[in-house]
């Protein structure tokens, strides 16, 4: 065997670790839909699941820890790619077009750091509770603190806009990073293309219903 | 087109001359299917110097399809209807699909038109039975020696001499060579390289003398007229005369007149057309000579002269049954013509018949 | 028909390019693309100027040598065909067409058009061989090859190297051709020695040369004039992935055993 480091220096082996942290990433997104659509149902069942969550110390830690390392290992390799592949090219075309590629997937350079953005403001807002948005912030009350929040109109704009990106985002992400592990072959491609396309949907739609609840003044009216 | 497509195909052109109807509205009874009525035993099987000759000989009546008259159907219509537009894909997809892209005529709905061109040629550099040239260590593999190819090339057999020479015999007859031979340890500063490089250069600055104001191209166009009438699907003694007369002329022309711009100090596309024609000139000259001296019609080489009284090539076995290598003795000097004698030991020489 | 062209013209490696605009008038629509190009270099030649350069050899659509970026995409509008086998009926009269080497780090401009994508060699020279067995021919049939496989290594097998793959992409990533590369020796039995140590010494030669990375935009399969399919981007993962465990080091230590 030619062992994991020169794997991992490998621009093939950057792009799986790319599409492993990716999937962790995308694993978190979808568990938190389900928090998200609890703040529907009121502030007994989204107030309930944060405790549950906080259950264990140790848990939550241990899952923080795999999601920030998730997070570092995502962005540092995105950014040596970025770099690999800006250098890959350095006089560009004076007429392009392209045929296959999604919009998506072009734009997944300009996607990523919007987002990196978006949840760091978003941690601040609802995790560390610093005061980045009009209104107090109470410690425990994820629904008051949501509510709060999204009352304020460019707060839930910033959240719907962001929930758009992480859309777009995940669109291409979700079948490239099954791609990028190897799993590709005619058979399966409309498969992953459905999956991403169906996990786009659910996760954006149902990240989106809250902050748009309070926006539109359906729920806390 | 490739070969492979006549195991299938029908080749056929109007039996009225000047008839211009599109091929759909020609009816059955108005066709020559000239291969089938002339070699009923091989039909549109017969090799490709028997059926380039023939399609030379219907067009030359007049008989001949497509704009310039210079072309004869190649019909799948039969094959398609027997075995179905699936099984034809699947042989010949790639051609079908190439000649749709520089015709625009879908063959699976249209016949083909066909003529013959220069493509591969017979013979190539002198190897021996280890596929070693003249020049010790230097291997010449696949087209470029002569080995297979003699009075006739082979149908589609491009790819399949690359792989017989390439997987089947060099690797059991380079051993032998690098067995006997230690690495050496040549370096660029011997006086050959400088005497070669000077060679080069003087060459490239001669065709750079910008003297007169014809391209290389136009040159090469000259000669390959002058060659695909005088040394083409039919030679006459005469003609290979008068282009032995003039490939000579042209040559000295050429030199005189090129125009190449640029210099060789660059990458410079027009001085490698006008290298290669500079090449051409002298081995055009050779190909003449060489089908004047062979005085018989065998395979791809027809002779008018020589053949039989219906029309097909006719060897001289006593005096030809040997493959002739030309030994190239400096610019300017006379090749030396070398025989080979052909033997054959269980199969014996008989004049060919495809009736 | 008459056209506009606007093409690339560089000196050399190290000059500044530029776009020159060039007529070309009296194109015949059964022109091939190069030929049109060949008649316009006749004209610049009698006008003193100097001919456009650009890479070409068999015009079959099999030697791998043309290719230019025609209106932004590598081989022009027709998909499956080659530079040398797009006819100039696929343009309109008056039509402006603007001529692009393919760009990419690993390619630097020779002249004009011309690239040099002798980094696909070094590719081809780091695993494109097999072990062959010397001493007697071998048998015709010795050795079985499925017809799936021999079909699968033939589709891999019709890569040309023309370098399109790597003109299309955004990361101008040579992921496609390395793919076509390994799969086309890995598939068969013949490739089967040397299998892992050959997707790691190619993918490694691939990273040397400077190529970008894929994120699977598939503008490579969308371009290939030999309609190479993406599978072999996902076999290359595969392969790789495999090789971690599986790859032996390429020269064998003088130990026994």
């Amino acid at each position: 065997m030619f062992g994991l480091i020169p794997f991992f220096r490998s621009t093939i082996g950057k792009k799986v670790l790319m599409a492993v942290s990716g999937f962790f990433l995308f694993a978190f997104c979808v568990e938190h839909v389900t928090g998200a659509l609890l703040f529907l149902r009121g502030p007994d069942a989204i107030n309930g699941y944060g405790r549950l969550l906080h259950y264990s110390a140790a848990l939550i830690w241990f899952f923080r820890a795999g999601l920030l390392t998730s997070a570092v290992v995502h962005v540092t390799f995105a950014t040596l790619l970025y770099f690999q592949e800006f250098g890959a090219r350095p006089v560009g075309y004076q007429n392009r077009r392209y045929l296959r590629s999604s919009y998506a997937a072009r734009t997944m350079k300009y996607s990523g750091p919007f987002l990196l953005g978006f949840v760091i403001f978003h941690l601040a807002h609802l995790t560390w509770g610093y005061n980045v948005v009009p209104g107090p912030f109470i410690e425990g009350d994820i629904y008051a603190n949501m509510l709060n929040g999204f009352r304020t109109g460019w707060v839930a704009l910033v959240y719907l806009g962001a929930v758009s990106l992480l859309g777009l985002h995940l669109l291409h992400g979700a079948h490239s990073m099954f791609e990028s592990l190897g799993l590709r072959h005619r058979r399966i491609e409309s498969l992953l293309f459905g999956f991403a396309r169906v996990a786009t949907v659910v996760i954006s739609v149902g990240l989106a219903l809250a902050p748009a609840a309070v926006f539109f003044r359906i729920i806390g009216g | 087109m490739s070969e492979s497509l006549r195991n299938d195909g029908r080749v056929w052109v109007p039996l009225r001359a000047g008839d211009q109807r599109p091929p759909g509205q020609i009816p059955e009874a108005e066709r020559d299917y000239y291969l089938e009525r002339r070699y009923p035993s091989f039909g549109n099987l017969v090799p490709r110097d028997v059926a380039s000759r023939a399609a030379k000989a219907v067009c030359d009546e007049n008989r001949g399809v497509g704009p310039g008259g210079r072309g004869v159907f190649l019909d799948f219509s039969d094959v398609i209807s027997r075995q179905g537009e699936a099984v034809v894909r699947e042989r010949y997809g790639n051609l079908f699909d190439m000649y749709e892209r520089i015709t625009a005529e879908n063959p699976y709905k249209v016949p083909m038109r066909i003529y013959p061109a220069v493509h591969y040629t017979m013979g190539g550099l002198w190897v021996d039975y280890n596929l070693m040239s003249t020049i010790p260590g230097l291997f010449v593999l696949g087209e470029a020696n002569f080995s297979d190819h003699g009075a006739n090339r082979l149908g589609a057999s491009a790819l399949m001499q690359g792989l017989a020479d390439g997987y089947f015999i060099i690797p059991y007859t380079i051993g032998s060579y690098l067995a006997g031979s230690k690495p050496g340890s040549g370096s660029a500063d011997q006086p050959e390289f400088d005497a070669a490089k000077a060679q080069v250069r003087e060459r490239a600055s001669r065709l750079l003398a910008r003297r007169g104001r014809r391209s290389a191209t136009s040159f090469h166009r000259e000669l390959g007229k002058l060659l695909w009438e005088n040394c083409g699907m039919a030679r006459t003694a005469a003609g290979l005369k008068q282009a032995l007369a003039r490939i000579p002329e042209l040559r000295e022309q050429f030199w005189r007149e090129v125009m190449v711009p640029g210099s060789q100090e660059e990458l410079n596309q027009s001085l490698e057309t006008a290298g290669r024609v500079g090449d051409f000139l002298e081995f055009a000259e050779l190909l003449c000579r060489d089908a004047l001296t062979r005085e018989e019609s065998c395979g791809g080489h027809f002779r008018q002269e020589y053949q039989t009284p219906d029309g097909e090539a006719r060897r001289d076995d006593a005096r030809f049954a040997h493959v002739a290598v030309w030994e190239h003795r400096g610019d300017g000097a006379e090749p030396l013509r070398h025989t080979e004698p052909l033997s054959f030991e269980n199969v014996h020489l008989a004049q060919r018949s495809y009736k | 028909m008459n056209l506009v062209l606007m093409v690339w013209r560089q000196e050399n490696a190290r000059a500044q390019g530029h776009m020159q605009r060039i007529e070309a008038k009296d194109v015949s629509p059964d022109m091939s693309f190069l030929e049109m190009l060949d008649v316009v270099n006749e004209g610049l030649t009698e006008a003193g100027q100097s001919p456009i350069a650009f890479d070409h050899d068999c015009r079959e659509g099999i030697c791998g040598s043309c290719g230019v970026v025609i209106n932004g995409v590598p081989h022009g509008p027709q998909p499956g065909t080659t530079t040398c086998q797009l006819h100039m009926r696929h343009f309109r009269d008056g039509q402006v067409i603007v001529i692009e080497p393919f760009r990419a780090r690993a390619f630097p401009v020779i002249r004009d058009l011309m690239v040099d994508r002798s980094a696909f060699d070094r590719v081809i020279a780091a695993g494109g061989f097999i072990t062959s067995p010397t001493g007697s021919a071998p048998d015709g049939n010795a050795m079985l090859v499925s017809k799936h496989a021999a079909d699968t290594a033939m589709e891999a097998a019709a890569c040309i190297g023309c370098g399109a793959c790597v003109a299309a992409c955004p990361n101008a990533s040579a992921m496609l051709f390395v793919g076509a590369k390994v799969s086309h020796l890995g598939l068969l039995p013949q490739g089967q020695p040397e299998r892992w140590s050959r997707v790691h010494a190619m993918v490694a030669a691939m990273d040397a040369e400077g190529f970008g990375g894929c994120t699977n935009f598939l503008e490579c399969a969308a371009v290939c004039p030999k309609n190479v399919s993406s599978d072999f981007i996902g076999r290359l993962n595969r392969d790789l992935i495999g090789a971690v465990f599986l790859a032996r080091p390429r020269v064998a230590s003088n130990d026994a055993g």
